[in-house]
């Protein structure tokens, strides 16, 4: 493996770290820079507004920050594959609309989880299967089922609206988890799942075959790795968490209404690449993603406290942030593609001179 | 390079021309097929579907869709694909429209004029970013269409153009017509067919094939990708200002959220027109062909009522997914052929 690596870190980024170490410690920067932007944005926050940082603050930056980072999770495992997966946020409206359509009906809610579960597995698999086994690239795929889950959804639940949901399970949203006034469950389940997904990923078999897919998949085939069904594998995990944080999010609005969650797959992609995870595959760290994940809502608050954007103006940021993410890891390479042009030029010029 | 080719017998380059030519043609075919078969279908449920009024309605809505088709035909083409149209469309809606309220009395052509220089303003980014330096255009046409939608509610706020503020004739662009068929629909389709032209005929529009069926091939052979690309992104802007412009006199009133998902239909529509998504085949007019297709599938909705037209954003992924398998498959085939053909050609 570890020649794997170094190849591709000496061709297609053709700077800085060619070895392992040198790659390693880049990501560590980028880490490190994401943790300081954080204390910088918590810093500014505190000092320019008194409402940033309490409790009550806190929670709503956790409420919008939960279901957002639990979709980052498979989705980072997905880009470190070199896939990408467009359809997170209508696979949440897909759950969240099963879970009304359900409730009006009244079925059980255990039964309704059985649903929602087996919604997001098929959500997936038909991602996945698409993928893997028609070949298809998954941002055409997954760009057609952002349309088709969508339109689905919307015909699920119609004009109605649902909101007579278990009391325990409608105070989700308004309620923090019981001793941490800050904590709301979103950001509970949201850490608790990126450990698992952290211990997967770093110190696994499975994880380190991710990274061996990302950085080369011929070279990963050859090694054994069975590239279609691990890829097969992330789409459905990545079906069944939206489906399910679609259920999540529609007991913390208390209301299943058409069109939840349009536009998520924005965030969900800006906080993993902000995260350090490599938009070409092969590269990323879990803890990246969480600090990315805490930058994100974090700064969202601090715009939205310390200024008058509200939050529909602060997708300015979130795009910004977003071109920023990818074009920041990848400034070296322009630098030397940059200074290879203008040698190319030089010599052109030299070349006519004579004639 | 070019020795490989040179070397192969002509009347093998001609055979593989001819089939490349024959996939192409059966895909348009294909698509024009299942309109007439949509057309058949709806008038027999409801007659009222080819009314005048409607036919003409169906062919106004189209050409907005076709415009914007015209330039992500050309990105995709090349492998890439702009997200960003929704929001251009609906930020030059508004701020075309605007400057009625602000000058009074200025001049319709300049409206278009003013929508068409913020799509240019916005493909020159978007193409240089992703040109120059060389980032997946997905994430920077996504980031591109949430940052303008973005800069859209911030200018715009809780605001509206209303009609009031425009004048009737600008109102009435979208319904005046020809014998019958509106006068967007003409411009459009000679806009279609110089682009249709400029991609079969010209070296540049050539190049953008050669682009998307092999990067890496195209830059041996001396392509100039990070221009074409760029070209091709400042097209789609220029397309997706105009059609904003257009948006403007068809809808009237427009808030922030104008053409808001205007982007899934756009692609669904090229790629269903039988522009690859993986690049290097398809032709613009198919795309045309493509969003006039989900004009009628939308409009025969709503006409029959068969289907609440809730299920026209289904149906449109579906089809959407359709078409790229159907088009994998294809690609296959063509490819098994013709490398069965240079066996037996023995080239």
């Amino acid at each position: 493996m570890p020649n794997v690596k170094r190849d591709r870190g000496a061709s297609k980024q053709a700077v800085a770290g060619p070895t392992i170490a040198g790659a390693f410690g880049r990501v560590v920067r980028w880490e490190v820079a994401l943790a300081i932007a954080l204390v910088a944005v918590f810093v500014l926050g505190t000092a320019s507004s008194p409402h940033f940082l309490t409790n009550y603050d806190l929670f709503t930056t956790c409420t919008n920050l939960g279901d957002v980072a639990i979709m980052a999770l498979p989705m980072t495992l997905i880009i470190m594959t070199g896939e990408i997966d467009l359809s997170v946020a209508s696979t949440l409206a897909l759950g969240g609309e099963t879970l009304g359509y359900l409730t009006l009906h009244h079925w059980p809610l255990a039964l309704i989880l059985l649903v929602v579960i087996a919604v997001g597995l098929v959500a997936g698999a038909i991602n996945g299967l698409l993928v893997t086994v028609v070949g298809l690239p998954s941002l055409a795929v997954t760009i057609g089922t952002l349309t088709l889950y969508r339109g689905i959804a919307n015909v699920i639940l119609g004009a109605n609206t649902v909101s007579s949901f278990p009391s325990f399970f409608n105070t989700l949203g308004v309620d923090p988890v019981p001793g941490v006034p800050f904590l709301s469950y979103s950001v509970l389940v949201f850490l608790v799942l990126a450990v698992i997904v952290g211990v997967v990923l770093h110190m696994t078999p499975l994880g380190r075959s991710l990274h061996a897919i990302g950085l080369n998949k011929e070279a990963a085939r050859h090694a054994g790795f069975n590239v279609q069904r691990v890829k097969l594998g992330l789409f459905i995990f990545s079906g069944v968490v939206c489906a399910l944080v679609g259920m999540l999010y529609t007991f913390e609005l208390n209301s299943a209404a058409e069109g939840i969650g349009i536009g998520f797959e924005l965030k969900v992609i800006t906080i993993v690449l902000l995260g350090g995870v490599s938009i070409f595959g092969g590269r990323g760290t879990i803890i990246g993603v969480v600090l990315a994940g805490f930058l994100f809502a974090g700064l969202q608050s601090f715009v939205l406290v310390s200024t008058s954007l509200n939050e529909d103006d602060f997708q300015v940021v979130t795009g910004a942030l977003l071109v920023l993410s990818v074009l920041v890891p990848n400034s070296r390479a322009f630098a030397q593609r940059g200074r290879e042009l203008w040698r190319r030029r030089q010599a052109r010029s030299a070349l006519r001179q004579p004639t | 390079m070019s020795g490989a080719a040179d070397m192969a017998p002509a009347s093998d380059l001609a055979s593989r021309r001819r089939l490349v030519d024959f996939v192409l043609r059966a895909r348009t075919f294909g698509i024009v097929a299942v309109l007439a078969l949509l057309v058949l279908v709806a008038t027999l449920i409801q007659a009222r579907f080819l009314d005048k009024a409607n036919v003409s309605f169906i062919l106004s809505q189209a050409s907005l869709y076709a415009l914007v088709a015209i330039g992500e035909a050309m990105v995709i083409i090349t492998r890439n694909v702009d997200l960003s149209v929704g929001s251009v469309c609906g930020i030059s809606a508004y701020l075309s429209a605007h400057l009625f309220a602000q000058h009074p009395g200025i001049a319709i052509p300049l409206v278009f004029l003013a929508g068409l220089v913020i799509g240019l303003i916005s493909g020159v980014l978007t193409g240089a970013i992703v040109a120059i330096c060389r980032v997946p255009s997905l994430v920077v046409t996504l980031a591109m269409l949430y940052a303008i939608r973005g800069i859209d509610t911030v200018i715009v706020g809780p605001g509206q153009v209303l009609a009031s503020t425009e004048p009737t004739a600008f109102l009435n662009i979208p319904t005046a017509a020809v014998l019958g068929v509106p006068d967007v629909a003409i411009v459009v389709t000679v806009l279609v067919a110089i682009a249709a032209y400029y991609m079969h005929s010209f070296r540049s529009g050539r190049d953008l094939y050669a682009i998307g069926s092999d990067p890496q091939a195209a830059r041996l052979a001396g392509i100039p990708i990070a221009k074409r690309v760029f070209t091709a992104f400042v097209i789609s802007g220029a397309c997706a200002g105009l059609a904003g412009a257009l948006w403007a006199s068809e809808y009237a009133t427009i808030d922030s959220t104008a053409a808001n998902g205007l982007e899934l239909q756009i692609v669904a529509a090229v790629v269903i027109g039988g522009v690859a998504i993986f690049g290097g085949s398809g032709s613009v007019v198919g795309a045309a062909l493509g969003a006039l297709l989900l004009q009628a599938i939308n409009s025969a909705l709503n006409v029959t009522g068969v289907l609440p037209t809730t299920w026209t954003e289904g149906i449109t992924g579906f089809l959407m997914l359709v078409a790229i398998t159907m088009d994998r498959g294809i690609q296959l085939r063509v490819s098994t052929a013709l490398r069965r053909r240079r066996v037996r050609l023995g080239a």
